[in-house]
């Protein structure tokens, strides 16, 4: 990590029935993987710092931008954290078309804090061809591809990507899987992925926070946390 | 067409107007009741809902009479009105749109509050994450999406605004040309002795409106349906 604050500090508790998220870690540059089985709380820490949800103590910094802080009484509305989302299963607008849909985020960025260009996301995604299409004529993984262009076309701090393949048969994920690499390499944003697939960690991300049962258990370089400290069990690994 | 005299004509045009009217006042207040009933939790909320509904299961008798006690030039609010505007519901033509709107509202609640409640919240947290205040949200994303139940709702509420009769005759009685709307004009014909084919003209009339409304309805309800399967 270099001397920048970091992507995320995340420091937070939240109580929701039964479940209970009491964690914290801290992202770098690059592709942080929140790794570990169903109801770990990955989803819970995603909706936080989106703004989606509230925590009931902590902390939420996003490269100095405090989002939320309980004990000062700082909150940002999620329309104002500038994050952006890319959902399990797109939640792409059904009336609007792919063109629109992707142009979302921008109508509420002043021109110059557009960061990201549309045309190189167009390009990079393969979108060109959809532009005029509802959401209801794509294929999962065009779909999943529109997602990913109108989150980053609203010029987030950070994206942040709820298990992006989980709804995709394996081929989907082979043609989907090297864009997450293009999009992370050429517009040099921080990306937190959730996931409880060990593939998908190990080619992609350059950090890994394993959870379970809301609290983080390790954190580390892929490689030393999931080989050499055991990882995650086989009944992790194939949790749902 | 139908062969209609100039009065029975007014009745038409009259019974048009007060339904227009109803539906187009009740349609904002629906939309703003509906999305408090289906996104919001507060005090009372049940009461609100039973209370907005009581019109669906009162005899309409007895909404025209509390609107009559309510709205009335001796009402609580109908003084007040009165007094300060000098405005009057009582046997104005405005006051059977309200009995109209009265009866109607419900039904439009329940068709608009129930496209909102099957709304996937997740659409809203997208458009949130986007930039998109509140306000915007609603405006760009909840309102186009809820478009084919508020269509419905619509329709329902003008329907049976037009066919209104037992709270608009109790609460502004019957005159020619004012509060007399097609039904309360049939319900003339029916009392006078030879009133039989001006009471058939009408009720042609009303058959016609009724099967218009119908097809149109049931025509955005299949383009309503198409949106929804677009949602997958």
């Amino acid at each position: 990590m270099t001397g920048n604050p970091p992507a995320i500090r995340f420091e937070a508790y939240k109580q929701q029935g039964d479940f209970v998220l009491d964690a914290s870690f801290e992202s770098g540059p690059g592709i942080t993987a929140l790794f570990g089985p169903s109801g770990a709380g990955k989803t819970t820490i995603l909706n936080l710092i989106a703004g989606i949800e509230r925590p009931q103590r902590g902390r939420i910094v996003c490269r100095g931008e405090t989002f939320a802080d309980t004990r000062t009484g700082e909150y940002l509305q999620k329309h104002q954290r500038r994050v952006g989302l890319v959902f399990q299963d797109a939640q792409l607008f059904p009336h609007l078309t792919v063109e629109q849909n992707i142009k979302f985020g921008q109508w509420f960025l002043a021109p110059d804090d557009r960061t990201i260009p549309l045309a190189p996301v167009i390009d990079i995604l393969g979108l060109s061809g959809l532009l005029n299409r509802r959401p209801a004529k794509l294929s999962g993984g065009e779909k999943q591809r529109a997602g990913l262009a109108r989150a980053l076309l609203a010029s987030p701090r950070i994206l942040l990507m709820d298990e992006p393949l989980g709804g995709l048969d394996d081929e989907r994920r082979q043609e989907i899987l090297p864009l997450i690499e293009r999009v992370r390499d050429e517009f040099a944003i921080p990306i937190i992925y959730v996931t409880h697939d060990i593939d998908e960690v190990e080619r992609l991300a350059s950090h890994v926070v394993m959870l379970r049962r809301g609290r983080v258990t390790d954190a580390g370089a892929p490689r030393v946390v999931l080989r050499t400290r055991g990882g995650p069990t086989q009944h992790e690994q194939s949790a749902g | 067409m139908f062969g209609l005299t100039e009065g029975e004509w007014t009745a038409v045009a009259l019974s048009l107007r007060v339904a227009l009217v109803a539906t187009a006042v009740s349609l904002p207040v629906a939309i703003a009741a509906a999305y408090a009933l289906a996104r919001w939790t507060f005090p009372g909320k049940m009461l609100l809902d039973g209370f907005l509904h009581l019109p669906l299961v009162l005899p309409p008798v007895v909404t025209g009479y509390l609107l009559l006690l309510t709205f009335g030039k001796q009402g609580i609010v109908g003084a007040f009105l009165w007094e300060t505007f000098g405005f009057t519901f009582s046997f104005r033509w405005t006051g059977a749109a309200l009995a109209c709107g009265a009866m109607g509202f419900p039904l439009m609640l329940r068709a608009v509050r129930l496209s909102f409640e099957m709304i996937d919240r997740r659409l809203e947290a997208a458009a949130g994450t986007l930039g998109a205040s509140p306000i915007w949200t609603f405006v760009l994303v909840t309102l186009p999406l809820a478009l084919p139940g508020i269509i419905v709702g619509s329709i329902l509420c003008f329907a049976k605004a037009l066919g209104e009769f037992g709270a608009t005759i109790t609460f502004v009685s019957n005159i020619p040309g004012e509060t007399q709307t097609i039904p309360s004009a049939i319900y003339s014909y029916t009392q006078t002795p030879g009133g039989d084919a001006g009471a058939l003209r009408l009720t042609a009339v009303s058959v016609s409106i009724a099967l218009i409304a119908l097809v149109v309805s049931e025509f955005l309800n299949k383009r309503a349906q198409k949106r929804i399967a677009a949602f997958e």
